[in-house]
């Protein structure tokens, strides 16, 4: 903050100077505050006021319309024995400990895969990356179309190879795997982008040692590239864990939680409860263990990478 | 397989320095990488939903549940797409998402291009607590802020309008921190030479640093694009009138009202997901972009 004043050599009397630095620093003041404070107040207005005032909601009875009844951490306990509750964090991890190792794995093979000059590499990379731009509402009407018992495209290709039609969708035990692989469809793009910024800064010389030393691209892969791309690797584990504990959108558009529930995601009982039931005390409770998940997997990560030695950020 | 074609820049890059004779590129090039094996099936089948989205939504009606349904329609038909239009209020969810995406990216280029450059460059008293506080609400999942949010604006008439779709979108906290991260990497000499000059602040920010972010406003506007028009969750929650629906928001409807109108379904579809592929086709590189910083921002 005080650089500026350095830069100019002083040559007018100190009691001058002073006034002058000081009406200047008020001018940057003023026009520092002008420039952020828009966007500023929007942002933390948005976030912080409401994130207090969810907590306040959580030590609350509330639907709304009524008066609100302080219940102390009533919510808090009524949701360590809701059967429901626990059935949707199990739901929201089977979808995770599908989606994440497949998408973290797809990523890292679809960039090698990209990570090359060869003819039509543009058209591949395109046809990969576009159903990026797909959004939920419309990735569930494709997922109950191409999934469709009766008539869909996936259990069409099974006939013609002679294997048993599949309920997919419809099937509680099948569900969140074609949820889990339509969402790989859309956001594969994304893990496949993030690896390969991430291989464009894997150095070429290592690369070429490797090669001279006799290794095979088999062996570069494992002892060069891999490596080097271990903190990326954990960076996207988390952010893709994030994501998918996050589970509402493809649900609501494809299962809207069933079948017999078997869909059912954390964010899905949360509005569930809030919007549908208006149980605004027990929903804000849902939000805050869902953030406390959160935190706790984040560090986790992070300290379990830090203790290998590996450094994620 | 991956042998036929390990750093090929390199080899003919040699090649070049000692043979002058570039003939024997020729060859190098034409043979076929056995890549070609992996990634054509893997495109195609990413782009399978895609095409089959498109033969649906001209298909005759009774071919998209008829058993075994056939992979190409025997005949083109718009019955779909017409239905749509007659008996739907696609034009106006249209109309509706236009409006909240253009107001977002416009909002979104003026106000974190503004935030980015303050916290970027200017000094001013409580800066650093102003980044860290935005920073930190970049931790803080949606969920969290869904509830109180929307018994604000309720409490403020927004639900009964585009008003509620829109406010959130004005400004992010990525968006300001995507700015930064550009305005930072600018060399000070460009500001320092306006300064001499005896511009304003201000006037250097639109005269000098403004024309030279065009790339950066070009990924906040993506980003921007990509977000508020795919956005399912908050109109969901937030828009508590009919006439106010998003296209997002009216397409998740049909799966309960038009369940088995398929051709009106994937014609949906078709009018939903066109205007971002498209875009997606003539900027692939900025989508790029986005999707690589949007992974930065942890």
């Amino acid at each position: 903050m005080t650089t500026r004043s350095l830069q100019k050599p002083p040559i007018r009397s100190h009691g001058v100077q002073r006034a002058q630095r000081s009406r200047r620093r008020v001018g940057d003041n003023l026009s520092g505050w002008l420039f952020v404070a828009p966007a500023s107040v929007l942002i933390l207005g948005l976030s912080f006021f409401p994130a207090v005032w969810s907590f306040i909601l959580s030590l609350q009875d509330w639907n709304g319309f009524s008066e609100p009844e302080y219940v102390g951490v009533d919510n808090y306990s009524a949701l360590l024995t809701d059967e429901d509750f626990a059935a949707a964090v199990m739901h929201t991890g089977v979808y995770t400990a599908l989606f994440v190792p497949m998408s973290v794995l797809a990523g890292l093979f679809l960039a090698v895969a990209l990570n090359r000059k060869i003819r039509f590499i543009g058209l591949y990379r395109t046809a990969i990356f576009v159903p990026f731009v797909a959004s939920a509402a419309a990735t569930g009407i494709l997922s109950t179309y191409l999934f469709n018992p009766q008539f869909g495209l996936v259990n069409n290709v099974l006939r013609v190879l002679g294997l048993p039609a599949q309920g997919w969708l419809e099937d509680q035990t099948q569900a969140m795997f074609v949820i889990a692989l339509m969402s790989l469809w859309g956001q594969a793009a994304f893990t496949t982008v993030i690896y390969l910024a991430a291989l464009q800064d894997v150095s070429g010389e290592l690369l070429e040692a490797s090669r001279l030393d006799g290794a095979n691209p088999w062996q570069s892969f494992w002892n060069v590239v891999w490596p080097s791309l271990r903190p990326v690797t954990i960076f996207v584990t988390i952010w893709q864990t994030i994501g998918a504990i996050q589970l509402f959108d493809l649900v609501y558009t494809t299962t809207r939680g069933g079948p017999l529930d078997a869909t059912k995601t954390i964010v899905y009982y949360l509005w569930e409860q809030a919007f549908r039931r208006l149980d605004f005390g027990y929903g804000s409770a849902v939000a805050y263990a869902l953030f406390a998940l959160t935190l706790v997997i984040t560090i986790g990560v992070v300290l379990y990478s830090r203790r290998r030695g590996q450094d994620a950020f | 397989m991956t042998t036929v074609d390990s750093p090929p820049s390199v080899n003919v890059a040699e090649q070049k320095t000692i043979t002058p004779v570039t003939r024997s590129r020729a060859p190098r090039r034409r043979r076929m990488s056995g890549w070609h094996f992996v990634l054509a099936p893997i495109a195609l089948l990413f782009l399978l939903p895609f095409i089959q989205m498109f033969m649906a939504s001209v298909s005759p009606a009774k071919e998209l549940v008829s058993y075994p349904p056939p992979f190409i329609p025997s005949r083109i038909d718009f019955t779909g797409f017409i239905a749509l239009f007659q008996n739907t209020d696609i034009m106006l969810w249209l109309l509706n998402s236009t409006i909240v995406s253009v107001t977002a990216i416009a909002s979104h280029l003026v106000f974190c291009s503004l935030a980015g450059y303050g916290f970027a460059r200017l000094t001013f008293r409580g800066r650093n607590f102003g980044i860290f506080a935005i920073l930190g609400t970049i931790m803080i999942p949606t969920q969290l802020l869904m509830i109180p949010t929307y018994v604000l604006f309720s409490r403020l008439g927004l639900v009964d309008g585009l008003g509620a779709a829109i406010v959130p979108w004005l400004a992010t906290a990525f968006g300001v921190f995507l700015m930064r991260q550009f305005f930072m990497s600018l060399p000070r000499e460009l500001e320092e030479a306006g300064r001499i000059d005896g511009a304003t602040r201000w006037q250097i920010f639109i005269r000098i640093i403004l024309p030279l972010a065009k790339p950066a406003l070009a990924t906040l506007a993506i980003f921007t694009l990509l977000g508020s028009w795919n956005d399912l969750v908050w109109p969901l929650i937030a828009i508590n009138n009919d006439n106010a629906f998003t296209l997002q928001l009216g397409i998740a409807n049909f799966q309960g009202t038009r369940r088995t109108q398929w051709s009106l379904l994937m014609a949906a579809n078709v009018v939903a997901t066109m205007p971002l592929i498209l875009f997606f086709l003539f900027a692939q590189k900025q989508f790029i972009q986005t999707m690589t910083m949007t992974g930065l921002r942890g």
